[in-house]
């Protein structure tokens, strides 16, 4: 049934194009509604038993040579991101029902690509093996490139959707590489069966870099410094697809990672000041970012980055967990964990809320620019109170479900210093601080930028009204959600959140720990902390108009774009550079690199197996004459070097040929010669033929460097043969292993009939052979009739 | 004896190697034909030199020299003078068609 919940959207998916005839321009959205809806019920009913402190799995085997199973594993994170991917779901389809237009939008290709990536993303956090989670992890990174490019005929949508795909992807393989030094280590691909082993992973030497290539995965995924580039230019994707994969659940695949990984690297202190350094870092620059951009999708873009950065911070935190001792200690920061969970329950609803609305204005209004909207209050009375919400949540005002889980996230920065490096640790909390008031300016601007102030019709294209109510529900319905997890924080702690927690810090003794929120906490440091954030953040509001003229301002693209287009530059420049320099469309110079990898790998070989005789091994007499031939045979061949004569080349080459025959007549070889013999005579004679008319050979005007490149490989391959030869010789004289002629010697008369031994092999034992080989000559002469007497229809064209 | 063979079968491949590597059709061919002498005869050193113990029954008995490789050879033999015979032919051919043996004016403009 658990695999039924996990594939069903890719089954469902794949139907679509049969039926594709008779769904053709009507609303499918309405039937692919179901899907999402009984997924979210079907695992609705996991509750009860999660919330026990179960763990559901199922094994089913797949490669087990590899090790690589299907197995399922549902626990408490699970089961929270599972329950995320659908409710949201839920409502991103009904949402998408009323944004796209059924006559003019190709709906099959987006159905198709949002249920599988509905499919990938429960795959991701339902599976326990990590090469499972990888083929549906790089199924997400497809799945979101391809909604990206939705609108395929824009040129900023394809160039978003090629730079999360190769961004991701790029992420993807250095996780799937750290799956592998983990299985190298552990023996094993299954997530509970590594953190069984998590003791003995910590000593080994690859636990870092495993730790390191996991991360990049995870950091990739969740846009976080500096690979954070990706998700702005994500934002060509239609809206729905913006609220559902670039803000509530893909990328948070990461979040889930890192959290699943916690108890398998959490225990080392690299592991937290990554997290924690990575995180502060990726909220400051997000929500800095998010200042200046103009695009309303673009500050919600930023603002993501930025929440994802405080999300990964505090999962840092909560990892600290591991490492201090003591059970109060431990209490603190497994806060942190619950910090995290909360919090991604609530951006998920406060950010799919925004996204929803920033959807309704620009379907509404026809543009996202805040430089062009303003005074929409009036107009769209019920977007506006629904931006209120989710805005007053982004910026942490009560009594909204943002103002709780900011105030413990102020508590979990708070408490680093009681870790042993004490107050040093004081510069954190400082620097969330101060990024928590940038996020207070951005929403502010969103808020009063588009929705107070004079409204001005002459700035759209169409009329301005309130949208249709299909396109609200979804938004309100997250927006409620929002207040009531405000005014109720702890609706869902015992069933959801407790059960993540859990299954994050497996070690914490719940008894000990208590998950009560509270959305009051009474005047304490924190709280002081939000006035200020409050304070601080309308300070900032009311001196951007006095800012907006610096550079930093004026700037929309995020400086690290250059590094990416850059570097994509210069690698397609490089490669060019390299195929070109390869590449030279001369003959000669192909048969040079063939050579020189020739000669590399016979080296090569040489040097593994030490195999290399000296030559004075194998020295041994002979016979006078035998120099003479030699002697002869070595001057002509060295002599076609000189030669331009053309008719003296060829009678030297027949020289030559005439002089091998004369040695295989001193070596025993009658019919080889009688064979040799004929061949060169009547090669010499179709040489003369061809080359008859040709001009003189042109002394060849090449530059030094090529004539000693082409000296340098031809001595190489001389004395490569030579050396093969000597050691060849040698290996046989030294073993002295029976060869296999001992059968032809014995078996010719009895078996051929014959006495001639190599007569009897050609024609006997491998008569097939040579029954080929004629039909090879045969084909040769057919060739050769053609090329002397056909012609093209039209003359000469070859 | 084997080893002042050897040193006959390096300089054919060096020299093979080296008129490989030119402009000329024809030194191309003959190229070829000099590797091909220099695998055959190298063949024949491997297994071992006798001098006059041919491959026949009534004349050497046991003692005759390795059939095998000479059955090789002959094979050999024949494939590559068909490999020429058609090399030599294709070379004269695109002369006739392109007034030209010289590879590099074969291969026509740069950037083609």
């Amino acid at each position: 049934m658990l695999y039924l919940a996990i594939l069903a959207p890719f089954f469902i998916a794949l139907l679509l194009p049969v039926l594709f005839r008779w769904t053709r321009a009507r609303q499918i959205g309405w039937g692919l509604l179901l899907v999402p809806a009984a997924l979210f019920a079907y695992f609705a009913t996991y509750l009860p038993a999660i919330g026990r402190g179960e763990s559901i799995s199922r094994e089913m085997s797949w490669v087990p040579s590899l090790g690589i199973s299907f197995d399922i594993y549902v626990d408490g994170l699970g089961l929270l991101f599972a329950l995320l991917i659908t409710g949201v779901g839920t409502l991103v389809v009904l949402y998408s029902i009323f944004y796209l237009d059924k006559r003019k939008e190709q709906l099959h290709h987006f159905y198709f690509y949002l249920l599988m990536f509905m499919g990938a993303m429960l795959g991701i956090v339902l599976s326990d093996n990590l090469i499972i989670l990888y083929i549906f992890w790089e199924l997400t990174s497809l799945s979101s490139s391809l909604l990206v490019a939705f609108w395929y005929d824009r040129d900023r949508s394809i160039y978003g959707a090629r730079k999360s795909m190769l961004i991701t992807v790029f992420g993807g393989f250095a996780m799937m590489a750290g799956f592998i030094l983990l299985y190298i280590e552990a023996g094993t691909f299954s997530i509970q069966g590594l953190i069984a082993q998590a003791d003995s992973l910590l000593g080994s030497p690859l636990f870092y870099p495993a730790m390191v290539l996991v991360l990049l995965g995870a950091f990739t995924k969740s846009a976080q410094f500096p690979f954070h580039i990706w998700l702005p230019d994500a934002m060509e994707a239609p809206t729905p697809v913006s609220a559902y994969l670039h803000s509530a659940t893909m990328v948070k695949a990461g979040i889930y990672l890192v959290a699943r990984m916690i108890p398998v690297f959490g225990a080392s202190e690299a592991w937290f000041w990554i997290l924690l350094l990575t995180g502060l870092v990726t909220m400051c620059w997000g929500s800095v970012s998010a200042i200046r951009q103009h695009d309303l999708k673009g500050i919600l873009a930023f603002s993501t980055i930025s929440q994802l950065g405080l999300l990964m911070m505090l999962l840092g935190i909560g990892s600290a967990a591991m490492f201090v001792g003591g059970d109060a200690m431990e209490s603190v920061y497994a806060a942190a964990i619950t910090t995290a969970m909360v919090h991604l329950v609530n951006h998920a609803t406060f950010k799919g809320s925004l996204f929803m609305i920033v959807g309704i204005i620009d379907h509404e209004t026809g543009t996202r620019d805040i430089r062009r909207l303003g005074g929409l209050m009036t107009v769209m009375p019920i977007a506006f109170t629904v931006a209120l919400f989710g805005l007053a949540a982004m910026a942490g005002l009560p009594p909204f479900n943002g103002f709780i889980s900011k105030e413990m996230f102020f508590t979990a920065m708070i408490s680093l210093q009681e870790l042993s490096w004490g107050s040093a640790m004081l510069w954190v909390p400082v620097i969330g601080w101060l990024a928590s008031i940038f996020t207070f300016g951005y929403c502010a601007l969103m808020l009063f930028r588009t929705f107070t102030g004079e409204f001005k019709r002459f700035n759209f294209d169409q009329e301005v009204h309130e949208a249709p109510i299909g396109l609200l529900i979804s938004p309100i319905i997250l927006g409620s959600l929002v207040l009531l997890l405000g005014l109720f924080p702890n609706l869902m702690v015992p069933s959801l959140i407790e059960p993540a927690v859990a299954s994050i810090l497996p070690a914490l003794d719940p008894e000990l720990y208590s998950f009560r929120l509270y959305l009051w906490h009474g005047f304490n440091m924190e709280l002081w902390m939000s006035i200020g954030v409050i304070v601080f953040g309308v300070l900032l509001y009311r001196s951007l108009p006095g800012v907006s003229g610096w550079w930093f301002f004026s700037r929309e693209r995020d400086p690290l774009n250059k590094l990416y287009d850059g570097g994509l530059d210069a690698l397609a420049v490089g490669s060019e550079k390299v195929t070109g320099i390869q590449m030279t469309g001369r003959l000669r110079d192909y048969l040079a690199y063939m050579l020189i990898f020739m000669i590399g790998l016979a080296t090569y070989v040489f040097f593994r197996s030490d195999s290399l005789v000296a030559p004075s091994a194998i020295a041994g007499d002979a016979p006078l004459y035998l120099y003479g031939v030699a002697f002869l045979m070595i001057l002509a061949t060295v002599a076609l070097l000189r030669i331009k004569d053309r008719i003296s080349f060829i009678i030297v080459l027949g020289v030559i040929g005439l002089m091998v025959s004369l040695l295989f007549t001193i070596f025993s070889g009658q019919d080889l010669a009688l064979t040799q013999l004929l061949v060169e005579t009547v090669t010499v004679i179709l040489l003369l033929l061809a080359f008859r008319r040709l001009p003189e050979i042109t002394p060849e005007r090449i530059p030094v460097f090529s004539r000693i490149v082409k000296l340098v490989i031809s001595s190489a391959v001389a004395i490569g043969v030579f050396l093969v030869g000597v050691s060849a010789f040698h290996f046989r004289n030294e073993t002295g292993f029976a060869s296999i002629s001992d059968f032809f010697k014995e078996n010719t008369y009895e078996l051929g009939g014959g006495k001639n031994m190599v007569n009897v092999i050609l024609v006997d034992f491998r008569a097939l052979d040579t029954l080929l080989e004629v039909l090879v000559l045969g084909i040769v002469g057919l060739a050769i009739i053609m090329l002397v007497k056909h012609r093209f229809k039209g003359g000469e064209d070859v | 004896m084997e080893l002042l063979m050897l040193i006959v079968i390096a300089v054919l491949f060096g020299v093979g190697t080296y008129l490989l590597l030119s402009r000329s059709l024809l030194k191309v061919v003959a190229s070829l034909m000099l590797l091909s002498h220099g695998v055959h005869l190298l063949i024949l050193t491997m297994s071992g030199l006798r001098e006059g113990a041919p491959p026949l029954l009534d004349e050497s008995g046991t003692g005759a020299t390795d059939p095998l490789p000479q059955a090789l050879i002959l094979t050999a033999i024949v494939i590559s003078f068909g490999l020429t015979a058609f090399l030599i032919v294709l070379a004269y051919r695109t002369y006739k068609a392109h007034d030209t043996e010289d590879l590099e004016q074969l291969r026509g403009e740069p950037n083609e």
